[in-house]
Formats: structure tokens, C-alpha cells, sequence
């Protein structure tokens, strides 16, 4: 377990390297140089910001050298600072000469991203476990039919729209919740508990916006991989051993049905963290994904850089947590039989 | 062919897709407006005889919009989809036929880009260069080749040692000559399935960043950048924002059901 856990640690070193030549090549893509004309639409970009990015990225020398250079300071957790957004450091706060403290761009809008992730994860594992199952064990009645239907749709609905809807409907029509940003006007007078529910009443339809079509994906999932195991013969052995069926399902099934879940987390991953772009940014969340749309707009390229760097690592320890987990749960792995 | 038509998937997708895709052939024969004629005379009114889904903010037609939308989705679906398919073939063969350290190369590369956040991968890439149709069809076949190298690579891995193939190379084919009459004739199953499949991610991410306005742009019409201006008029005109959603998730569901239902016509495994 030790020596795969090293071993798995250290497979991220060449990962992180492809991840910084792709992310480095991509800012070589803009036509001519980065900061011409034609490059930058940001009406901000004054000749001075464009001087500090042919500085930052030493756009004067030679590519390889520009690409060194620039890894020496991601190494270094330097991911310089914003062109907007009063030019704050896009990764971490920093004191100015007078003691000023500004935040990091990052460092205030990913906890936002995170938490809104995490609870949908949440929600997409403990609502699919239960479809699935209940999908599995009534194969091709007509509630095993209607989850199946709720999957295809799931797939297939544009998560903007529904959000669209949801606004209309929740917010617009009848009022029941809030549709945008992530507090109410007058939020810092309300009591602890207040302040809680509050945030919890803006959550609700982000988080639900951004884990439907995981829903769906994980439901079908569970449906298969119960369906797979109930055929098996150790399911067979406990039915004729005389244990009742709830017991079969939820204990022996159940959990090896479920226990590949563990890696489709890892592997949802970046669709979670890339499509907190839409729901953040038609809900007005001041997460991640919004600080991303912002920037492209503004071609904010120091953000932008930033951004997918960290949101390749998060990806990168999301998988290693994943298989860690996966690893430490399943017996055969953890006793070093398979692999 | 007949049995495509006997599984109920299948069937239902490729109707749901034939009428769209002939909505978007006769576009200028079925629209009863030019998409792009402003009509100040006439703007927001809510859908009648003469607009039969209402219109825009400019007094545009949404109907006829939609129409023209059709094409731009499925153009993006198609070209997107053979880019990747493309890439994901010659990668995958390579990586399939010759092994080794070669293989070693394309598949790290392969678990590099799935560790990207493939909608922050291709909005960077929209941030440096232009929103365009083209670089967005580009941009899309980019950056999601990945599923089909896996997925060539895999079937090559199991038919390479067969005998029609040792016995072709014995009689000394060359290994192009391999590859292209023995080994991907016998993989196109599951590669049409997942081209099917990509078409609909194809148009749901091209919807995706004409809403953002970062994809198709105005006054080119398309299903993503119509529901932008639903946003904007949402408390006045419901109907800017269902009918082009409606229309990006049937289009899906239709490409969805079709994949799923090929698959389950071509898996050897049902046949019996």
C-alpha cells in the first residue's frame, strides 16, 4: 500500500509538467504575440499592461527559455497578478508597501466553487444510489422505465436552460427563491442561523443545476453495475444460504456495486469543476467558474493561466484521492493482491 | 439496417434526428422570414399565426431563427465530431499497432488532456483566439479526441493478435495496408457509437458558449445565442427561452438514443 501510494505520488510529477506545456502552449496560440491589438480586446489593456506582460512572460526571448522561466514561477506558486480587478495577485493575498492586505483572486472564489461541489457530490451519490438500485432490482417494471427516461433527459438538458427555467419559475413567477449571487441584501445583520439558511436558499438552485446530468450519469451507472453484480455467483450462495432479500441487496450487492463509485468521482472531477462556468455565471456565484468567464471576457491572461493550472492540479489530487480511497476500501487492492 | 429499425432507441433518435436535419436542409424554403430582418414594428410579440414562435428583441423571427440554428448545431456536431474522430483514429491505431514506448507517449498524453477541465481548456483557447464558428469547431475537435484513442486503441489491443492479422503480416502487408483493411474495419462499432455519442456533448457545448457569447456570433443565429437574449428578456418573453432549449435537448436526446441504441444493435451479445 506504502510503496503504491509513492509510486502514485510520484506519477504526478510528468502529469504536472504535460499539464504546464499545454496550458503554456495555448497562450502561444493567440495570433502574432499576446499582447497585440488583435489579441486583446480588453479596452483596459493599456500599453503599460501589456509592457508588465511582455515582462511577466518574457515575451523577448526565446520559447523555451519563456517556458522555463515561466514554470520557475508556478513552481513557486507565483501566478503574478491580474490585469483587472484593481490588478490583485490571482493566486494568494500579498501586502503592499502600507500593509494592505489584498486577497488572492483564486484564494476568495474557490471555496465558493468547492463548497458547491462537494455538496453536489453529495447529493449526485446519495440520490443515484438509491435510483439505481431501486432502478436495478425492478429491471424493466415501469419504475426502472421512468429513472431511465429521467437519465436520457438528464443527459440531454442544457444545463443553462434549466437554469434559465428555474429562474424564471423559482425566482421570476413565484418568488420562492433567490436567483442570484450568493447572499441577501441586508445578510450581515442576520443572526448565525439566519445567515446559514440564507446561504443555504441561494445554493439550492446552482447545486441542483450543476449535478443533474452527473445524476443521471451516476444513476445509470449504479443501475448497471447492480444489475452485473446480482448476477454473480457469491449473490447466489447468500440467496440460498436462506438470508433474506433486503439483506442480499443492501449488504452483499450493494456494496460491490458501489464500490467503483469511488473512482467516477475522481473521474467527474473536471466536468463538475468546468461546468461551474454556466451555473455560476447565470446565477452570479462568485466562484471559480465566474472568475474564469470574467476573465476570458477580459482576457485577463495571468487569471486565466492561473485558473487552469490550479484546476488541472485540483483534477490531478481529485484522481489520487479517488484511488487512494479506492485502494484503501477495496480489500484486494489494499492487501496488495491485484496490483 | 433492419434491426436498427426494430430497437425502439434507435428508432426514435433517428426520426427525432431526420426531421431536424431536414428543419435545417430546407431552412430557406420552410422559414417565413429572412432570420436576420429587423423589424422594430414588431419586437417581443408573443407567438401568433403570423410568428409562430413570436419574436426577438429586435423584432426578429424567432421561428425562422431556429431554423437557421439547426444548421449551425449540426454543422458544429459533424465537424467537431470528425475532427476528433480523426485525431482518435490515427492516434489510436498507433498507439494500438506499435506498442511500447510509442504507446507509452500517446496514452500519458491522452490522461494529460482528460485532467483538464475540457470547458476550461476550450474557453482559454476561445480567449486568445476569436469566437468563430470555425475556431469553435476546431477548438471542440481539440479537445475531445481523447475517448475515441482509448477506445481504437483497446479493440486494436484485442484484434492484433487473430490470425487474419498474423497471417496478413506473414504474407508481408505492410503495415498501413494492416491497419486500414483488417484492424479498423473490425473496430467501427464501437467508434461510430462514440461519434454518435459526441455529436451530442458536440452540440451541447457549442450551445453552451454562443449562451456565454463566447461561441457562435450575432447576428448569426443559433440555438445557444437566442436563449442569451431569453435571458435578458425573461421576465417579458417566455418564448426566447423554450423553444431554443427545447430544441438543444431534443436534438441531444436524439443523438443520445440513437448511440445508446446502436450500440445495443451492434453488441454481438444481443443478437441472439
Amino acid at each position: 500500500m506504502f510503496k503504491y501510494l509513492i509510486k502514485r505520488i510520484l506519477w504526478m510529477i510528468p502529469m504536472l509538467i504535460g499539464i504546464s506545456l499545454i496550458s503554456f502552449f495555448i497562450m502561444h496560440l493567440a495570433p502574432g504575440d499576446v499582447t497585440s491589438n488583435e489579441a486583446s480586446f480588453n479596452p483596459k489593456a493599456s500599453e503599460e499592461s501589456r509592457q508588465k506582460l511582455r515582462e511577466l512572460y518574457n515575451l523577448d526571448k526565446p520559447v523555451i527559455v519563456q517556458y522555463g522561466l515561466w514554470l520557475k514561477r508556478i513552481i513557486k506558486l507565483d501566478f503574478g497578478n491580474s490585469f483587472s480587478s484593481h490588478q490583485r495577485p490571482v493566486l494568494w493575498e500579498e501586502k503592499d508597501k502600507n500593509g494592505n492586505v489584498s486577497k488572492g483572486l483564486i484564494q476568495e472564489s474557490l471555496p465558493i466553487t468547492l463548497l458547491i461541489n462537494l455538496l453536489g457530490i453529495f447529493i449526485i451519490f446519495s440520490i443515484s444510489i438509491v435510483l439505481g438500485t431501486l432502478s436495478a432490482i425492478r429491471q424493466n417494471s415501469w419504475v426502472d422505465r421512468s429513472i431511465t427516461l429521467f437519465v436520457f433527459i438528464g443527459f440531454a438538458i442544457p444545463g443553462f436552460w434549466l437554469a434559465l427555467l428555474l429562474m424564471y419559475w423559482t425566482g421570476v413567477a413565484n418568488q420562492w427563491l433567490p436567483i442570484s449571487g450568493l447572499h441577501s441584501p441586508g445578510y450581515l445583520e442576520l443572526d448565525a442561523f439566519s445567515q446559514f439558511i440564507d446561504l443555504l436558499k441561494h445554493l439550492i438552485l446552482p447545486v441542483f443545476v450543476s449535478s443533474l446530468s452527473g445524476l443521471a450519469g451516476i444513476s445509470l451507472y449504479v443501475r448497471n453495475g447492480m444489475l452485473e453484480v446480482l448476477h454473480q455467483d457469491f449473490i447466489t450462495t447468500a440467496r440460498s444460504k436462506g438470508l433474506v432479500e433486503k439483506r442480499v441487496i443492501f449488504i452483499h450487492a450493494l456494496k460491490n456495486a458501489v464500490l467503483p463509485l469511488i473512482t467516477i468521482i475522481g473521474l467527474s472531477i473536471p466536468g463538475l469543476i468546468g461546468g461551474s462556468v454556466i451555473a455560476e455565471s447565470i446565477f452570479a456565484i462568485p466562484g471559480m467558474g465566474k472568475l474564469f468567464y470574467d476573465s476570458v471576457l477580459m482576457r485577463d491572461f495571468p487569471v486565466i493561466m492561473g485558473i487552469l493550472t490550479i484546476g488541472s492540479v485540483l483534477t490531478l489530487f481529485g484522481n489520487l484521492l479517488a484511488d487512494l480511497g479506492y485502494a484503501w476500501a477495496d480489500p484486494r487492492v489494499r492487501k496488495g493482491i491485484v496490483r | 439496417m433492419k434491426n436498427i429499425l426494430r430497437n425502439p432507441l434507435a428508432l426514435s433518435g433517428s426520426i427525432i434526428i431526420t426531421i431536424i436535419l431536414f428543419m435545417a436542409l430546407l431552412a430557406p424554403i420552410l422559414a417565413p422570414y429572412d432570420p436576420n430582418f429587423i423589424d422594430i414594428e414588431s419586437i417581443l410579440v408573443a407567438p401568433s399565426s403570423l410568428h409562430f414562435m413570436g419574436t426577438d428583441g429586435l423584432g426578429r423571427d424567432v421561428f425562422s431563427r431556429m431554423l437557421y440554428g439547426a444548421r449551425i448545431s449540426l454543422l458544429v456536431g459533424f465537424v467537431a465530431v470528425g475532427i476528433a474522430t480523426a485525431i482518435g483514429i490515427v492516434l489510436g491505431s498507433i498507439a494500438g499497432f506499435y506498442r511500447g514506448w510509442v504507446d507509452s507517449v500517446i496514452m500519458r498524453l491522452v490522461d494529460i488532456m482528460l485532467s483538464i477541465p475540457s470547458f476550461f481548456l476550450i474557453l482559454a483557447v476561445i480567449a486568445f483566439l476569436t469566437p468563430s464558428i470555425w475556431n469553435i469547431m476546431i477548438v471542440i475537435g481539440l479537445t475531445s479526441w481523447m475517448g475515441v484513442t482509448r477506445l481504437v486503441r483497446a479493440e486494436f489491443f484485442s484484434l492484433r493478435q487473430r490470425e487474419y492479422v498474423l497471417a496478413a503480416q506473414t504474407m508481408g502487408s505492410n503495415d498501413i495496408t494492416i491497419i486500414a483493411k483488417h484492424l479498423l474495419p473490425n473496430s467501427l462499432t464501437p467508434i461510430i457509437v462514440s461519434s454518435v455519442l459526441g455529436i451530442a456533448s458536440a452540440v451541447l457545448v457549442e450551445s453552451g458558449l454562443s449562451f456565454l457569447g463566447l461561441g457562435v456570433q450575432a447576428p448569426t443565429a443559433s440555438w445557444g445565442n437566442i436563449l442569451t437574449d431569453g435571458k435578458e428578456y425573461i421576465q417579458f418573453a417566455w418564448w426566447l427561452s423554450l423553444y431554443p432549449g427545447l430544441a438543444i435537448l431534443l436534438t441531444v436526446l436524439g443523438y443520445n438514443l440513437l448511440g445508446e441504441g446502436l450500440r445495443d444493435v451492434m453488441d454481438p451479445k444481443n443478437n441472439n
